[in-house]
């Protein structure tokens, strides 16, 4: 029997060999893939179990973690939570991460390059990894003025800084709760993500950055840029402004909002026209430039390009192809021109800063777990949209929007205030959405705002003044007040 | 007895005392790391656990010490150390369920650390009482059909009505005054013996041979009964109870105790299409054994959250040297305490730890062989390769399933799983061979030694089939 429990023992070690092969395998060979599987929660254990850096507005916390006791380790909360949550996004163990959490998660979870000498002495030191905390350059006035502003409304508010593209509001309305989406709570989160998703109103859309309207009449500031750089054309230069104005090659009439004729015998100067949003006479202009012209100069201010303040932005569009009537269209915002709030803003800060656009951000300082600073933004130029001169030209005529125009009501006591109110057409029926931009004050810009509510109500380019101009009025005095 | 045997024995027990207290150095360390790693402080339940393993083990000792002076030293330590292992990641996901309790509202359960090691004292006390009550193991080969007709009993009590208990879908347990256990855990002993028994005395009959087919000799189709009966036995645990993991090992032990008391090859390869018909048929009669097959082939389907891939994130997470006691997230593994526990050890000390927890196995299993080889009696050689059969093929099922190397079957792993029953039944299993080592190693070393040391000179094969030898316990045979 010696020879069969030979045989047996050997039978027995084939079966050992092949645990401990597969055990190799599965542990050292193939472990890396199979920890990267969907179905694998460590992952985000992994994540949870260090302590998540905080998101600051001067130096206030508008997401913060709080240790506790159940499987996840760490909670997330925000204090301020549907007024920031354009901002900051939510950090759900289910739906993952969204905005600055999002943008910004390897400084925030404590896994980016800059983070390594602290995670080397938080080893050494046997400590637990920490993330690091990441400090934003909103101006919580302006923030939560926007917000106030906004409640009730459903539209969004940028604003930014022009002399450094600092973004010193970013608001969008109506909004989310993050804290409900960032709970451990799974069976609350997914109520709670679910009831955002089935609301008609789109709670969790940010409109400040992710939707793109047509800008209407505020972007009557681009083809007004446009026709100051081609030369041919300044404030007093006088342009044909008639009650309706046949588009070309159609048998179309384009209206004026005021149903007249913009100046006394059918003919308007360029600031007036601007100043009272004059549509004959920059559909005119439109085709006067040409498509081309309208759509560098709308480029020059980004149009077309991809933006991230961190996170992504929609992008902004002029049509690619348009023909004459289009074009004339294309020059009062209308046709298949799309903006979003943070590009009007940054046209706005644009014409600002002496035609100097810069790169708008919403991170200010990168700091360690300690709060150290380990990296500060510095301002970069994005592009020269206009000449100083032309710029400072065009922000006198917008002065003149406030003044003596359509937005009377972003008037400031005591402050010279400039802007443009718009009033976008989307599908007959609807109301249109209400825009303002603004910047104050004229003789040093502090800052750019633009608003947009959508479907405002009233079909006039009242409602822009009516609707947009108060926020934004609030808004600049936040900024203003705060100096 | 001589000097030279005394000085033997003593060095034998001398190891065995020290290997336990490495055992239990080892316990003791991963029992304080996980208090350290999750509480920061050393718990009192800790310390109560570990002289409850250390208060039992020394018992078990000092019994074997008189009882069982000459036996292998190594065979109570390396259970000990298996048992150690298991308590102290047993302890660790106390601590997670005690988190998860907490968080949920809910009563804290019980540890279930304390529970096994309490279930070790009985385990070590049966062991004990196996030494003392069983003096020879040749006199337990006397009943071999009462031990199969009990070990069949057992095995199918949880199927009565009131007694029985089903979890998750098999009807393993039997609940009586509130305890419930597995009898099958025990069943596998009693009928390892029966097996052994049987097979002892009509093993050479079964072996004539007859047809010959393809160069190999079958055997006469009247001798296929006894396989046949325990091939219908298996099926019916399977069909009746829903247990792959039982069914497989029973079958499995009678075939190689069969393969070994015959000596011929064709008993394997029957017993393997006997199989793989029993397999086909239930694979084709139950749901639960087609995704059983299914997630082998494929455990990430879906969402990725079956068992196995449930088991093999951890095993993963693991790595080359583990995430370190308390700091792998094995409690996100089904059933981790238990039938899984293999995956907790593998997340937490890693590859290094699973290996050394095969080796363990595998010193066990060859310790067991090496006494069939070296006992004198062909019972004790059945019995001996027949526990080793069942402690080899029970870890590799289980283990296998749990890394994916065969389909899942539920099994406890040995001596490692959180559980009452199965501890006992292993204890019992190394008492029995711990009593055929000392059988072995004294004879080896003083042939003439001791009372009833009678030896009668007979071919080993001969004395299994006269009942005569059966009946004079100190009758000895040499080769």
């Amino acid at each position: 029997m010696n020879k069969q429990l030979g045989r047996l023992a050997i039978a027995f070690i084939v079966m050992l060999v092949a645990l401990a092969m597969n055990l190799s395998f599965i542990q050292v060979v193939g472990a890396d893939s199979i920890d990267s599987k969907a179905g694998n929660r460590r992952n985000l254990l992994r994540e949870y179990s260090r302590q998540r850096g905080a998101i600051l507005v001067a130096g206030r916390p508008i997401a913060t973690s709080t240790a506790t006791q159940d499987t996840l380790t760490h909670l997330r909360t925000y204090p301020d939570g549907p007024a920031y949550a354009s901002v900051t996004g939510f950090y759900s163990f289910l739906y993952g991460a969204t905005g600055i959490e999002r943008a910004e998660n390897s400084v925030l979870s404590g896994s980016a390059d800059s983070l390594v000498v602290d995670r080397l002495q938080q080893l050494f030191a046997g400590r637990k990894p920490r993330g690091g905390a990441v400090s934003l350059t909103i101006n919580p006035a302006a923030q939560e003025a926007a917000w106030k502003a906004l409640r009730g409304r459903t539209g969004a508010v940028v604003a930014i800084e022009p002399s450094t593209g600092r973004l010193l509001a970013v608001v969008s309305s109506p909004s989310f709760d993050p804290n409900l989406l960032s709970s451990h709570d799974g069976t609350g989160i997914k109520r709670a993500y679910s009831d955002y998703l089935a609301d008609p109103t789109q709670p969790m859309l940010n409109r400040a950055l992710a939707r793109t309207y047509p800008p209407g009449s505020t972007f009557k500031l681009v083809t007004a840029a446009a026709a100051l750089a081609s030369g041919k054309f300044n404030p007093e230069s006088v342009l044909p402004g008639p009650k309706t104005y046949r588009l070309p090659l159609t048998t179309k009439d384009l209206n004026n909002w005021s149903r007249s004729q913009c100046g006394p015998g059918g003919k308007v100067t360029l600031a007036k026209a601007l100043a009272i949003s004059c549509n004959t006479a920059f559909a005119w202009l439109g085709n006067e430039l040409g498509a081309d012209a309208l759509r560098s100069q709308a480029r020059a201010f980004g149009f077309d390009f991809p933006v991230k303040v961190p996170m992504s932005a929609a992008v902004s569009r002029f049509p690619t192809n348009p023909d004459a009537p289009q074009t004339a269209l294309s020059a009062i915002g209308q046709f298949d021109v799309r903006a979003t709030a943070l590009q009007m803003a940054q046209v706005g800060a644009g014409i600002a800063h002496q035609g100097v656009l810069m790169s708008a951000h919403l991170v200010d300082e990168v700091l360690g777990p300690d709060l150290s600073v380990l990296s500060r933004t510095t301002p970069r130029v994005f592009s020269t949209a206009m000449t100083a001169e032309h710029a400072q030209t065009l922000l006198m005529m917008m002065e003149g929007v406030v003044s003596k125009g359509t937005g009377s009501n972003a008037r400031i006591r005591g402050v010279r205030v400039a802007g443009k109110t718009g009033t976008a057409q989307t599908q007959p029926g609807t109301p249109p959405h209400a825009w303002f931009v603004g910047i104050a004050p004229v003789q040093s810009p502090k800052v750019a705002v633009a608003v947009v509510i959508e479907n405002g109500g009233g079909s006039a380019e009242v409602s822009g003044n009516r609707l947009a101009a108060p926020v934004a009025r609030a808004v600049m005095q936040a900024v203003l007040s705060g100096k | 007895m001589s000097a030279t045997a005394s000085r033997s024995r003593n060095r034998a027990r001398t190891q065995e005392a020290w290997l336990l207290g490495c055992a239990l150095f080892i316990t003791a360390v991963g029992m304080v790391t996980v208090d350290l790693t999750l509480r920061d402080t050393i718990t009192a339940l800790t310390l109560r656990i570990l002289s409850t393993l250390l208060g039992a083990s020394v018992i078990a000792h000092i019994v074997i010490r008189i009882r069982a002076a000459h036996a292998d030293p190594i065979l109570l330590p390396l259970a000990v150390l298996l048992t150690g292992i298991g308590t102290a990641v047993i302890h660790r996901l106390d601590f997670a369920d005690e988190l998860r309790a907490i968080n949920r509202g809910e009563p804290i359960p019980a540890s279930k650390a304390g529970a096994q090691a309490t279930w070790f004292v009985v385990g070590a006390a049966l062991l004990a009482l196996t030494l003392i009550a069983v003096r020879d193991h040749r006199r337990i080969q006397r009943y071999p059909w009462t031990l199969t007709l009990l070990g069949l009993l057992m095995v199918l009590a949880p199927l009565v009505p009131g007694l029985g208990r089903t979890i998750r879908g098999a009807t393993l347990w039997v609940s009586i005054a509130g305890l419930s256990f597995q009898p099958a855990e025990i069943a596998k002993v009693v009928l390892t013996v029966g097996f052994a028994s049987y097979l002892a005395r009509h093993g050479r009959a079964l072996g004539a041979l007859r047809a010959r087919f393809m160069r190999i000799p079958f055997p006469r189709p009247r001798d296929l009964g006894p396989l046949l009966t325990v091939w219908a036995l298996s099926l019916s645990v399977l069909i009746l109870q829903r247990d792959l993991g039982t069914s497989l090992l029973f079958f499995g032990v009678f075939v190689v105790l069969l393969y070994l008391a015959t000596e011929q090859r064709s008993w394997p390869l029957i017993g393997l299409a006997m199989f793989s018909t029993g397999a086909a048929v239930a694979w084709w009669m139950f749901a639960h054994v087609q995704i059983r097959v299914a997630l082998w082939l494929d455990p990430f389907v879906g969402d990725g959250t079956s068992q196995v891939a449930l088991g093999l994130y951890g095993l993963a997470n693991g790595g080359l040297f583990g995430a370190g006691l308390g700091a792998g997230y094995p409690q996100l593994v089904p059933f981790a305490e238990s039938d899984f526990i293999f995956a907790s050890i593998g997340e937490e000390l890693g590859l290094v730890g699973c290996i050394a927890i095969l080796m363990i196995y595998a010193v066990l299993v060859a310790r067991g062989l090496k006494i069939a080889n070296t006992v004198r009696d062909r019972f004790g050689l059945l019995l001996a390769s027949g526990i080793a059969t069942v402690l080899a093929l029970q870890t590799f099922v289980v283990l296998g399933g749990v890394t994916r190397l065969i389909p899942l079957t539920g099994l406890t792993t040995p001596f490692l799983s959180s559980g009452g029953s199965s501890l006992v039944a292993n204890f019992i299993m190394v008492g029995l061979l711990i009593r055929m080592s000392h059988a072995a190693r004294s004879a080896a070393t003083t042939p003439a030694a001791g009372p009833g040391f009678d030896v009668v000179s007979a071919p080993r094969h001969d004395m299994a089939q006269t009942t005569q030898v059966i009946e004079l316990p100190n009758a000895r045979n040499i080769t």
